[in-house]
C-alpha cells in the first residue's frame, strides 16, 4: 500500500501560465508519440508563434520533431514572410509552404473573389498539403475563446479522409487521456492551445520574450478605409479607389492575415505591456478585426466543417 | 428593485495607470477549473452568463447583440437575459449536433477560470462526466423554489464520483423567494442528508441570484444573514486539485522517450503526483528497476525541483529500460502492479458494454488490452439503487471487474486521478466508450509484485544464438496444423535451434483441461496457450503452436502479447469440404449427427486471419512443402 510523505517544505503553486504551458506541452507530446507523420500549422501569427514556442520547449533539448506548414495565399502582409522565414530558421525545423497551384492560376485574390479568396487559398489549399505530404495529425493554433462555436471543439478534432469534420462523431475528452487512434485515412487536427485566452497568449510573449510579427505594435503604416475597416495598403497590388491617396495613420493590428482583409486599429501602443494595456481598456471582441466573420452567421462553424480551422 | 448591471470586479484604474505593475501580479495568478451542474431551469446559463458579465469579458460590440437579443428573443421582459450569452444549447439540438461540453473563461485579479457547461439531463450523462473529469471544483445549482430535485442528486452522485472534492451548492433565484433565511436553511439540511448519503465530504451554501447579481461578484444587501463570501470570492479562494497532489508520493508516467543524439536520453512526461529533485531515488515500473534523477532538463536550464502538474523531462543516472507507457515512481514508495481490478465504469458509447469482448485500456500514457466481466451491479443514478445488470448501455453507471493483459502500474482514483481513471476504446470504430475509475486491484494479482530478473530475455536468446518467435498455425480442425507444425519442429530441430510443441489437444489434457467448448471457453484457452508461448519466448525458445484458434480477436490478443515481430500467424487455409472428409480424428461426422456441439466450421464459425505472415494451401502443397515454407519464413527472419 502507498502512503502519502509529507507535504513539500515550500508550498509550490502553479501559476495558470504554468498550468497552461504544461498542458499545451502534454498534447503536443501526446500526438508526437502516437501519430506517423505528424505537421504544424504556422500561419505566422502570435497564437502560432506561442505554439512553437511551445513546441521548442516540449521536445527540449531536440528540436521539434516535425516540420511547419504555412498555407499562403501570396496575400500575407510582406512582414510576415520575413517572420516565417526567420522562425522556422530559428527552431531548427524544415518549412514547408504550399500555395492552391489553382488559385495561383487563376488570380484568386480578395478584391474580386470575395469568400472564394477563403476557400480556395485556406480551405483548399490546405487540404491539399495534407494530402500532399500524407500528414496524418495536424497542429493548429485555433483557441476556444475566440469564436461561439470553438468554445465546444475538442482539443482532439477527427477529419474523415476528406477532411471534413463531422461533429456528431467526436469524442470525449476525459482527463487528459486523448483518444488517438484512427482508421487509415483518417486524420487529426490537433488545437494544444485550446485553454488559452487572448490575454493568456500576450501575457505569455511578454513573459517569455517571444518574437511575433512588428504589425502587432504601432507604427506609421500608409492605410486606406473600406467601410468599418481600416485597411494597410502593404504592397502595389491594393487597388485604391480613383485618385484615393493612402493615408500615414498610426495603427497596429490585433489579428494577422491576408492584408486587404485585415483591418488595423489606430493605436499608439509601441510595446507589448502597452498592446496589453490597449488590449484590456478595450471594448470590442478580437475577431471584429477580421473580415472572415462577416460573411454570414455561423460562418465559423461552416467553415471549419468543410476543413478550414 | 433595479437590475445590477454595472461589471463590479475588475480594476481598470491598474491597467491605466500602471500596466507593468498590473501584469506583474496577473503573471502569478493562479487557474481554477470547475464544472456547473443544472438544468436550464435552475439559472445555469444566467449565473455563467452574470460571471462573464461581471468578470468584464463581455465586450461592447458583444454587449450591444446581447442587448438586441433580449429584447427580440429574451425571457427576461426586455430586461438583459445573460442566458443569451451562453445558450447554444437549443440552436444546437436543431441543427442535430452533439450536445456537448462548452469551455468557458474568465479571469479575476487572483485567478483564470475555466467553466465546463454541460446540460443536466440524464441523457447527457457523459458530457457531465467529460467536463467534471478536470474540474477542481463543482458549482451545483438550486431553484430556492424547487429545493433539492432528483436532478439536483444525480449531479452531486456524479461530480461526488468523479473525486472532485470542493462542491459549492449554488442555492439560486433567491429574489423570487423573498431572500428568505427559512428557505436557504431548509434546502441546505435537506441537501447536507443527501451529501451524508452518497459520501461527500464536505459542501458550501452560497445563497444567490444570477439574475439579480446578489452574492455573486459582491455581497447582497439584500441577505444580511448570509456570513460567507460571494460566489466569485470563493472561488477565487477555493484549493485547487494540482497543489493537493504534490503532497502525494512522486508518480510520472512517461509519454516519449527523447533521444536526439547518443549522447542524451530524457524522459518526458507530465508529473501526476508529488515532486522530484535531482538526486531522488526512483523506481520505473513495472519493470522495478531503479536509479536516481541525474537532473531535470528544461529550454530554460536544468531546474531544481519540479511538482505535480509540470510537463518535465528526466535524466538517469544509470542506463535503465524505460519507455512510453511505464512510470517512474519514488524508489521507497512505488505504486502497486497489478492486472486485475475492480472499478466503476460510465458507458459512453451507443453500443453497449460486451462482456468479454477485448477493450483498449488507456492509463497514464499506457495502452493495453483489457476485458470487461459482467456488472455486479448497475447504479440507478436517481435513486442510487443497486440494480442487476447484464451489461451497460449509453450513460449507464456500474461497477465491473476488469483484466488487462499485462500488469500495469496504477492507483485507487480516489487518491491519484492521473493513474486511477482509464478510458475504454473500441477496437474496430476506435470509439471511446466508456470512462473508468479504478477501486483497487483484486486480491490474486495484488499480492504479486513483478520481480525485476538480471538474466533478461535478450541474454536468453543470445545464449541460444537465435531470435525467438511464436509461430501460431490456425486453421480448421483436420486442416493439417498439428502435422506440418511437427515436420517444421523436427527440422528447426536438426537445425540445431531451440524450440517447443504447443499443441492443442495436449494442452487440454492438462494445464486447460478445466475449459470445454464454448465460446468464453476458446477464449480463456487462447489467453492461457499465449501467456504460455510469451514465458517461452521470454526464455528464447521458437514456440510453435497448433490450435483452431477461430476468432481473429483472440489471435490478435496474442499477437498483442508477443514482442514486434515476434508473432508469425500461419494460416493452414483447407477448405471445410477438404478437411471435413479427411475427417482424421472422426469428429465431423460426430458434429454432423449433433453429437458434438460448438464445433468450428459446423456450428461454430471460422473468421479467417485477414493479414497471415504465411498462408499454406494443402490442397496444392504437401505437408512436407508447406513445412519447409514456414522453415524458410522463420529463418530468413
Amino acid at each position: 500500500m502507498t502512503t502519502p510523505v509529507p507535504p513539500p517544505a515550500e508550498g509550490v503553486s502553479l501559476t495558470h501560465l504554468q498550468r497552461l504551458e504544461a498542458e499545451s506541452i502534454h498534447i503536443l507530446r501526446e500526438v508526437v508519440a502516437n501519430a506517423d507523420n505528424p505537421v504544424m500549422l504556422y500561419s505566422v501569427g502570435k497564437d502560432s508563434a506561442v505554439m512553437l514556442h511551445l513546441a521548442k520547449k516540449a521536445f527540449y533539448p531536440a528540436p521539434p520533431p516535425f516540420p511547419l506548414l504555412h498555407v499562403d495565399t501570396t496575400w500575407k502582409f510582406r512582414a510576415m514572410y520575413d517572420m516565417r522565414e526567420k522562425a522556422a530558421r530559428e527552431a531548427g525545423m524544415e518549412l514547408i509552404v504550399h500555395q492552391n497551384p489553382e488559385a495561383l492560376a487563376r488570380g484568386i485574390n480578395p478584391f474580386d473573389h470575395g469568400g472564394l479568396h477563403t476557400d480556395m487559398w485556406k480551405t483548399e489549399g490546405l487540404k491539399q498539403a495534407l494530402t500532399k505530404y500524407n500528414f496524418d495529425v495536424a497542429f493548429g493554433g485555433a483557441r476556444r475563446d475566440e469564436e461561439k462555436s470553438r468554445a465546444k471543439e475538442r482539443v482532439f478534432s477527427f477529419r474523415t479522409a476528406n477532411h471534413r469534420w463531422d461533429p456528431k462523431n467526436q469524442r470525449p475528452e476525459l482527463w487528459k487521456l486523448y483518444n488517438t487512434r484512427k482508421a487509415k485515412g483518417e486524420s487529426i487536427r490537433v488545437f494544444p492551445i485550446s485553454n488559452w485566452t487572448e490575454l493568456d497568449i500576450w501575457q505569455y510573449i511578454h513573459l517569455e520574450g517571444i518574437d511575433i510579427v512588428p504589425l502587432y505594435f504601432s507604427a506609421p503604416r500608409p492605410t486606406v478605409t473600406r467601410g468599418d475597416l481600416l485597411l494597410m495598403v502593404d504592397d502595389d497590388r491594393f487597388r485604391l479607389e480613383p485618385g484615393e491617396v493612402p493615408v500615414m495613420r498610426s495603427v497596429r493590428f490585433r489579428t494577422l492575415g491576408c492584408y486587404p482583409l485585415s483591418g488595423a486599429v489606430e493605436s499608439t501602443a509601441t510595446t507589448l505591456p502597452q498592446v496589453i494595456q490597449e488590449m484590456l481598456l478595450t471594448t470590442t471582441s478580437e475577431r471584429q478585426g477580421r473580415a472572415i466573420d462577416h460573411d454570414q452567421a455561423a460562418s465559423m462553424e461552416k467553415k471549419k466543417q468543410e476543413g478550414y480551422f | 428593485m433595479t437590475v445590477a448591471t454595472d461589471p463590479a470586479y475588475v480594476t481598470d484604474a491598474l491597467i491605466a495607470e500602471d500596466i507593468d505593475a498590473y501584469l506583474t501580479a496577473h503573471q502569478h495568478k493562479t487557474m481554477l477549473r470547475f464544472i456547473t451542474c443544472g438544468s436550464v431551469d435552475d439559472g445555469k446559463s444566467t449565473l455563467i452568463g452574470r460571471l462573464l458579465y461581471d468578470t468584464k469579458m463581455i465586450f461592447e460590440d458583444q454587449l450591444a447583440s446581447l442587448e438586441r437579443d433580449s429584447k427580440s428573443v429574451g425571457t427576461q421582459g426586455g430586461e438583459i437575459d445573460f442566458a443569451l450569452l451562453v445558450d447554444g444549447l437549443a440552436a444546437e439540438r436543431e441543427q442535430g449536433i452533439t450536445i456537448d461540453v462548452a469551455y468557458r473563461f474568465f479571469a479575476t485579479e487572483k485567478r483564470k477560470f475555466i467553466v465546463a457547461d454541460t446540460p443536466g439531463h440524464e441523457q447527457y450523462t457523459r458530457n457531465m462526466v467529460t467536463g467534471a473529469s478536470t474540474a477542481d471544483l463543482a458549482v451545483v445549482l438550486i431553484d430556492a423554489r424547487q429545493g433539492v430535485l432528483t436532478q439536483t442528486r444525480r449531479h452531486s452522485y456524479l461530480v461526488n464520483l468523479l473525486g472532485i472534492r470542493n462542491i459549492v451548492l449554488a442555492i439560486n433565484k433567491m429574489d423570487l423567494v423573498g431572500y428568505s433565511q427559512a428557505r436557504f436553511d431548509e434546502i441546505v439540511e435537506d441537501y447536507a442528508r443527501f451529501a451524508k448519503q452518497i459520501g461527500m465530504a464536505a459542501f458550501t451554501p452560497i445563497p444567490i441570484s444570477g439574475l439579480k447579481g446578489d452574492n455573486i461578484a459582491t455581497k447582497s444587501p439584500d441577505m444580511p444573514w448570509y456570513q460567507g463570501p460571494a460566489l466569485l470570492r470563493h472561488l477565487e479562494e477555493a484549493p485547487i486539485n494540482t497543489t493537493r497532489l504534490q503532497d502525494h508520493a512522486f508518480r510520472m508516467p512517461v509519454q516519449w522517450v527523447n533521444r536526439p543524439n547518443l549522447d542524451f536520453r530524457g524522459f518526458a512526461g507530465q508529473i501526476g503526483t508529488g515532486e522530484v529533485r535531482p538526486g531522488d531515488a526512483i523506481r520505473v515500473l513495472p519493470s522495478g528497476k531503479t536509479t536516481r534523477v541525474k537532473s531535470i532538463v528544461s529550454f530554460d536550464g536544468d531546474l531544481p525541483l519540479a511538482v505535480a502538474g509540470q510537463s518535465v523531462t528526466l535524466t538517469f543516472a544509470d542506463e535503465v529500460d524505460c519507455s512510453r507507457g511505464d512510470v517512474i515512481v519514488a524508489a521507497d514508495n512505488p505504486c502497486e502492479v497489478a492486472d486485475q481490478f475492480e472499478a466503476t465504469l460510465v458507458w459512453m458509447d451507443e453500443h453497449e458494454m460486451l462482456p468479454g469482448r477485448p477493450y483498449l485500456l488507456k492509463i497514464g500514457t499506457q495502452t493495453v488490452t483489457a476485458t470487461v466481466t459482467e456488472p455486479k451491479y448497475e447504479v440507478n443514478v436517481n435513486t442510487l439503487e443497486h440494480l442487476a445488470s447484464k451489461t451497460l448501455g449509453l450513460n449507464a453507471i456500474g461497477v465491473v471487474n476488469i483484466a488487462t493483459d499485462r500488469a500495469i502500474p496504477f492507483e485507487a482514483y480516489a487518491s491519484n486521478p492521473d493513474l486511477g481513471g482509464f478510458i475504454l476504446i473500441d477496437r474496430m470504430t476506435n470509439a471511446t466508450v466508456a470512462a473508468g475509475m479504478i477501486h483497487f486491484a483484486l486480491r490474486r494479482s495484488q499480492n504479486i509484485h513483478w520481480q525485476a530478473v538480471d538474466i533478461s530475455r535478450e541474454a536468453h536468446a543470445a545464449q541460444k544464438a537465435q531470435k525467438p518467435a511464436v509461430v501460431w498455425f490456425t486453421g480448421l480442425s483436420g486442416s493439417g496444423k498439428s502435422t506440418i507444425a511437427n515436420i517444421v519442429e523436427k527440422k528447426l530441430h536438426a537445425l540445431g535451434r531451440h524450440t517447443f510443441l504447443l499443441d492443442g489437444d495436449n494442452v487440454r489434457h492438462g494445464l486447460n483441461r478445466d475449459l470445454g467448448f464454448t465460446d468464453a471457453d476458446r477464449v480463456e484457452n487462447i489467453r492461457r496457450v499465449g501467456e504460455v508461448a510469451r514465458l517461452m519466448t521470454d526464455a528464447g525458445l521458437i514456440v510453435l503452436t497448433a490450435f483452431i484458434s477461430p476468432f481473429r480477436s483472440e489471435r490478435r490478443m496474442v499477437r498483442e502479447l508477443m514482442a514486434e515481430g515476434e508473432f508469425i500467424e500461419v494460416w493452414v487455409n483447407t477448405p471445410l469440404e477438404v478437411a471435413e472428409g479427411r475427417d482424421v480424428k472422426g469428429l465431423y461426422r460426430k458434429a454432423r449427427a449433433g453429437q458434438l456441439k460448438n464445433f468450428t466450421g459446423i456450428d461454430s464459425p471460422y473468421e479467417p486471419p485477414e493479414a497471415a505472415e504465411i498462408v499454406v494451401d494443402t490442397v496444392t502443397l504437401s505437408a512436407e512443402e508447406a513445412a519447409e515454407r514456414v522453415v524458410n519464413a522463420i529463418l530468413s527472419r
